[in-house]
């Protein structure tokens, strides 16, 4: 469901250009978990990033879906974006104003539902990771564990085809990492595909799929025997 | 298209982020407040000028006759001047295509009575364009025309108060009112913004009151109204060719300042315009300075919250918001933000005015207000201001990648 070929990017610093990435090849089935893993500028984000169409390559084949991915304008990246992807953020990025109910419904309301419409599936994601009794409460009234559980609601909310996740579990604690883990876990039974980008070893052995990255090229791609989260919480 | 979803959004955030809010919408709310009240001010000084001319004619000449204070050309001093109906017909005609209205003007006192009621009033003998003049208005009957000039009939035109102190309850058209025995039908009833004074008056025709009283063809005073195209240089200039020559008719010194004298109201006039026209080019750079650090104030502002949204922005693009929706949220909110806020400003201002009425009357302040009009577009220049202020950021801010944003401070 994902197809990238020879995916080169590089920044330009000054004078000089940096070579992030150095020509990547990734093929990602339906249903994979897959932990893209690396040291800090081994460009492990600028990929998620390229992924995600929050920021496009210099050169390669990007296919989603089966829909090349390339030369989008601002409104098509949009729309790709909506209907495509989910993301989930280290640091949460939930809006600050709305409350966890409207938080969730917010890229529905960018779908062109109805209002009605919006916040009855907003409550049945929040149901789903239950915490639906705290639908009114604002992201300051809510744990770490809990604003990253209605990030994941709002991630899933467009129902879309692929879950990306930028260190979803850096800014929370082991037992809450677990936790989050497990739930993702649990979506990936049920059928999603799930990118997540981490460091952490414990983290990426929860996953499927280990994708190492250093200095813009694939070091290794190997399947793994996931160790489930349930065990350790 | 109206866009319910659009607005909830918009009024969500204004309403969570109230601080934000309010602060911008103060800098709008004091620039209309400020240029209300500013403009309402002049606009009272403006009336208390206007105010002072209200009764006669701004454009008038008014030339009296004295005795001679000079001896000149073989004449000795203290020789009475006498105007007559000739001077008249000759001002008339030599300076016509300066004058717009002219009449004569003879002053008597007289003893009035109507059935019994009794009182003294002044009364004054006119030609027709005498009303235009004095601004008289007549609002029942009609005034003296140039038919009773002709056929030199008996008919009054009475004040308000005669007709309110002699006719009491009775129309007194078409009844004869008793003046010094002899009874002159009343043809109209006027009233005169000059005040009391100016309605305690009787007119009649010039040519009946030269019968009457005295049998010549002499005229107390002339007055005339120069034509308005004349601006005050030429009005100036005319009267005092127009003095220059009355003195050579009468043979008296152009030095002598008694016999005869021309009081030109554009001599007066032409000062205070130039004050006014100096006072409202003062209070528009005042009002133009007020709007610009309100333009000024509404830029920063909205560059600031650009700025502090960055992150939000970038959430919402990441979920799928195109670039058009995050500068329509942005813009219609700052537009909500300045039309409230000036209209708040509008209110406000209004309200000191009000208030200060009072005070400023006793500063020649009369009657402070402005015209909707003025503030609502004082108030759609600020929301321009604020769109084009508002748009370069936002259309900035549409294009902010959303990793940049996303990216943890």
């Amino acid at each position: 469901m994902l197809e990238i070929k020879q995916l080169h990017k590089s920044y330009a610093i000054g004078d000089s250009s940096l070579h992030v990435l150095k020509g990547i090849d990734l093929s990602v089935a339906q249903g994979e978990m897959v932990a893209i893993m690396g040291s800090s500028g081994s460009g492990k984000s600028t990929l998620l990033n390229i992924i995600g169409m929050l920021d496009e390559a210099d050169g390669g084949d990007y296919i989603l879906d089966e829909v090349p991915i390339k030369n989008l304008t601002e409104k098509k990246a949009a729309i790709y974006r909506n209907k495509f992807l989910g993301f989930i953020f280290q640091s949460f990025n939930l809006i600050n104003y709305k409350n966890a109910l409207e938080n969730v419904a917010l890229p529905l309301y960018y779908q062109g539902l109805k209002r009605k419409e919006r916040q009855e599936k907003a409550r049945f994601h929040l149901e789903k990771v239950g915490l639906l009794d705290w639908q009114t409460h604002l992201p300051s009234e809510l744990s770490g564990g809990q604003k990253q559980r209605v990030a994941i609601a709002r991630a899933l909310a467009s129902d879309p085809k692929l879950l990306l996740a930028d260190e979803p579990t850096g800014a929370l604690d082991t037992t809450t990492s677990y936790d989050i883990m497990a739930f993702l876990q649990q979506l990936n039974d049920e059928g999603k595909t799930i990118l997540i980008v981490t460091h952490e070893e414990d983290i990426a052995a929860m996953c499927k799929r280990i994708v190492r990255l250093r200095d813009g090229i694939i070091m290794e791609d190997k399947k793994v025997t996931q160790v489930r989260a349930e065990a350790h919480v | 298209m109206f866009d319910i979803g659009l607005w909830r959004e918009i009024l969500q955030s204004i309403n969570k982020n109230r601080t934000r809010s309010l602060l911008s919408g103060f800098t709008v709310t004091f620039a209309i407040m400020l240029f209300t009240v500013l403009f309402g001010m002049a606009n009272g000084l403006n009336n208390t000028f206007a105010e002072a001319f209200v009764d006669d004619a701004a454009n008038a000449i008014f030339i009296r006759s004295g005795t001679t204070t000079k001896a000149y050309k073989g004449m000795q001093a203290g020789r009475r001047i006498q105007f007559k109906n000739a001077d008249f017909q000759y001002i008339k005609t030599d300076y016509d295509e300066n004058i717009e209205f002219i009449t004569s003007r003879i002053y008597k006192n007289v003893a009035a009575s109507f059935r019994n009621e009794k009182n003294n009033y002044s009364l004054r003998a006119v030609h027709p364009d005498h009303q235009y003049l004095e601004k008289t208005q007549v609002f029942l009957g009609r005034y003296i025309n140039q038919r009773d000039m002709e056929l030199k009939t008996k008919v009054a035109v009475i004040g308000k108060l005669v007709k309110e102190d002699l006719f009491l309850k009775v129309d007194p058209i078409g009844k004869y009112i008793n003046l010094s025995g002899i009874p002159y039908k009343v043809v109209g009833v006027f009233s005169d913004e000059g005040g009391d004074d100016e309605e305690r008056l009787l007119y009649m025709p010039l040519s009946t009151a030269q019968q009457i009283y005295g049998n010549n063809d002499y005229v107390d005073q002339i007055n005339l109204t120069y034509k308005p195209e004349l601006d005050f240089n030429q009005a100036i200039d005319f009267g005092l060719d127009l003095e220059k020559k009355l003195k050579e008719r009468f043979t008296v010194a152009a030095s002598d300042q008694r016999a005869v004298r021309v009081f030109n109201m554009a001599m007066q006039n032409k000062g205070i315009t130039q004050m006014t026209s100096v006072l409202g080019i003062l209070i528009l750079v005042i009002g133009l300075g007020t709007l610009i650090a309100g333009i000024v104030g509404i830029s920063n502002i909205m560059i600031f919250i650009v700025k502090e949204r960055t992150k939000e922005i970038g959430i919402r693009k990441a979920l799928g918001a195109s670039p058009k929706s995050i500068i329509s949220i942005i813009l219609i909110e700052s537009i909500v933000i300045t039309t409230i806020a000036g209209y708040f400003g509008l209110l406000l201002g209004v309200g000191i005015l009000e208030w200060a009425e009072p005070i400023l009357k006793t500063y020649f302040i009369k009657d402070p207000s402005v015209s909707t009009t003025l503030v609502v577009s004082a108030t759609v220049t600020l929301i321009g201001a604020g769109i084009l202020a508002g748009y370069v950021p936002a259309k900035k801010a549409s294009k902010i990648k959303p990793i940049v944003a996303l990216r943890d401070d």
